[in-house]
């Protein structure tokens, strides 16, 4: 996506305050930095990325690369884990200090528990999951994001500075400034020990990133078990897919890592193939940017029906092993 | 312990219609309900009730909508408190945290505050860390499982790549998601009972803040539907051999597949 002006705006003789981008997901950092170039070539101002943690002044550098005009580094062993508490208090130090215009934080799970507890710390605005950006003809800028449970995008303003805004993966395009070289401020800044702290960690077990799909067989609640994901898993195959789920499946059953829809991921494959999902808002808000969406349900009311390419009235296990059937046919 | 849970009365968002002509949802005379997260968030409340003893209260800033508010009480929660006020009407999520924050602390001492992840309409999983920095104590978002032991709350919670356990003393704030607990379904009995709990309705005067102090950060310009063109061929009363036929027709003419 692209940022894009409504007219040209111009800052006139005021001094602009900065358009920051944080995020502990490095590659969300680098896309964000990105639309913080972008952002503040409109406004007139520069562009800064914020390192908060222990041995992150090593990589302060090469954010120039990824269009950073400064970067601002607050390295100390009391930073080694995340903690909304503690990074919220020393992110908004800084803000106290340098007055940034705005705040872009990556919208990971951590992104979305430090933006509202920054910005309330600094009696900020904020937006969450911000799709689009844009300066208006004042000088503010105007986000869009879904709303009331996914289906409707919603225009919101910032009436006041600075302005602290989510970004999801994916909404700017990582650029690379081969030249560019950025100014390191190396900040110290003392906060509370944190109240909250974390006893234990697990990985989960990674699946390949459901962003890149080309084509995603989509398994809901009409799967009935986790063995019959292996015909799914089949299907995939045949198409060069990958499986994805709605939300039960992986929140409720456990059966995978993530489920896509408005709390979970946004995917844009060529095709959506939803194998007994029932077509609920907050699903569609996941996979509305799909090119072809098919479906496969039971129930001819099933409100997927009404947003899909081609809609198959059936039962999904008899629907799927004949298409299996079919497409290894073909392949031979 | 003395529990207390931010509940929303929030737009149906299942039941929202959209205008053909115009493409906005019409949102006047749009059914409200608890919204969904909060209810979880009512549940896992009344379970560490049930386990430890204390009292439950939830707390609603906006629309005084008392059939919402039975509910609540029906489902075992013991006192409900409503903000409402005619000049709260453009709320972001810092006017609404800092009103949740203003009549927690009118409502007397609390050990742990629930919350839900987001809420079905705003869907701004602002509220809850914002009010944690309001009242000054620990955040433990996205929680899946809860539990109290002694002077802690220890939580678990799936983030993106890893699962979690934090732990942080009371008083804390906890906000939780759908899988957390299924939450009930009040009896008659239940209903019965709550209509018999009270109730205690505020406006901004009674928690001591003026209208001046609550100015939104953030407005809502527009709100649009998205036009979704899709080709809509429903296919029924097919054997499943000619449904696949089809789907395969269809992901030929799509250039999925290659002839
Ligand atoms: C705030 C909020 C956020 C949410 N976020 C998400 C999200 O990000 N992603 C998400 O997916 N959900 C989300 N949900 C949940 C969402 O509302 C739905 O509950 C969920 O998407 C339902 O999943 P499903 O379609 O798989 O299951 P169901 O709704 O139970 O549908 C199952 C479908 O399978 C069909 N079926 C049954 N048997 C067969 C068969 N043999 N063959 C073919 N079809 C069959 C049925 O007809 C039915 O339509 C959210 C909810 C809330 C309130
Ligand atoms: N008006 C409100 N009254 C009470 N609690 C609220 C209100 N708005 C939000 N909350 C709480 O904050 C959570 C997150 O809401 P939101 O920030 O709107 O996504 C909800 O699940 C509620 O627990």
């Amino acid at each position: 996506m692209r940022l894009c002006s409504r007219r040209a705006f111009s800052g006139g003789s005021e001094i602009v305050g900065e358009i920051w981008a944080f995020s502990e997901n490095v590659e969300l950092l680098h896309e964000l930095l990105s639309g913080a170039e972008e952002l503040s070539k409109k406004l007139g101002a520069s562009s800064a990325a914020v390192l908060v943690g222990d041995g992150v002044r090593e990589v302060a550098e090469e954010l120039g690369r990824y269009g950073a005009d400064k970067v601002y580094v607050v390295d100390d062993p009391a930073f080694s884990a995340f903690s909304p508490e503690a990074y919220a208090e020393a992110i908004a130090q800084l803000a106290k200090q340098f007055e940034p215009s705005a705040i872009l934080v990556g919208a990971t799970k951590r992104g979305k528990e430090l933006a509202p507890r920054l910005a309330a710390r600094l009696d900020a605005g904020c937006a969450t999951d911000c799709v689009r950006l844009e300066i208006d003809e004042g000088g503010r800028l105007v986000v869009t994001r879904w709303a009331l449970g996914g289906n409707i995008a919603a225009e919101e303003v910032f009436l006041k500075k600075p302005w602290v805004a989510t970004i999801p993966l994916r909404v700017f395009e990582k650029r690379v400034f081969e030249e560019k070289k950025c100014e390191v401020v190396e900040s110290k800044v003392s906060v509370e020990k944190p109240k909250a702290v974390v006893v234990e960690s697990k990985k989960k077990e990674a699946g390949a990133p459901l962003e890149l799909a080309r084509v995603i067989v989509s398994a809901g609640a009409g799967v009935k078990n986790r063995e019959d994901l292996k015909m799914l898993e089949e299907l995939a195959q045949l198409l060069d897919g990958q499986v994805g789920c709605s939300r039960p499946l992986s929140a409720d059953y456990g059966w995978f890592p993530e489920w896509i829809g408005l709390s979970g991921k946004k995917v844009k494959p060529d095709a959506y193939i939803a194998c007994g999902i029932s077509g609920q808002i907050q699903h569609i808000a996941g996979m509305r940017d799909s090119k072809v969406v098919i479906a496969i349900n039971s129930d001819p009311n099933a409100p997927i029906f009404k947003v899909c390419d081609y809609g198959v009235v059936g039962d999904l296990y008899q629907v799927v092993p004949a298409l299996i059937e079919l497409l290894k046919k073909r392949k031979k | 312990m003395r529990i207390v849970v931010c509940a929303k009365v929030a737009l149906d968002v299942s039941q929202i219609k959209v205008d053909a002509s115009t493409q906005t949802p019409v949102l006047s005379g749009a059914p409200l309900k608890v919204s969904d997260f909060d209810k979880n968030a009512i549940e896992e409340a009344i379970r560490i009730r049930e386990a430890l003893g204390g009292e439950v209260f939830s707390v609603t800033v906006g629309r005084p909508e008392s059939k919402a508010i039975r509910e609540i009480l029906a489902m075992g929660v013991d006192a409900a408190y409503v903000v409402s006020d005619q000049s709260l009407k453009e709320m972001d999520a810092l006017v609404t945290s800092k009103v949740l924050a203003a009549a927690i602390k009118e409502m007397g001492s609390f050990d742990l505050v629930l919350c839900g992840e987001s809420s079905i309409d705003g869907f701004t999983s602002q509220v809850g860390p914002r009010l944690a920095e309001l009242l000054g104590i620990p955040q433990l978002t996205y929680a899946r499982k809860v539990s109290v032991e002694g002077n802690e709350v220890v939580v678990e919670r799936a983030l993106e790549e890893e699962v979690e356990v934090v732990k942080a003393p009371l008083p804390a704030l906890v906000t939780v998601t759908r899988e957390v607990n299924v939450p009930r379904i009040p009896t008659i009995m239940d209903i019965m009972k709550a209509s018999k709990k009270p109730i205690t309705q505020w406006s901004l005067s009674d928690l001591g803040i003026s209208p001046e102090e609550l100015k939104p950060a953030v407005a809502v310009e527009k709100l649009q539907a998205p036009k979704i063109e899709r080709k809509g061929v429903i296919l029924e009363g097919l054997k499943p051999e000619e449904a696949a036929e089809a789907i395969v027709e269809a992901l030929l003419k799509e250039g999925i597949l290659r002839g």
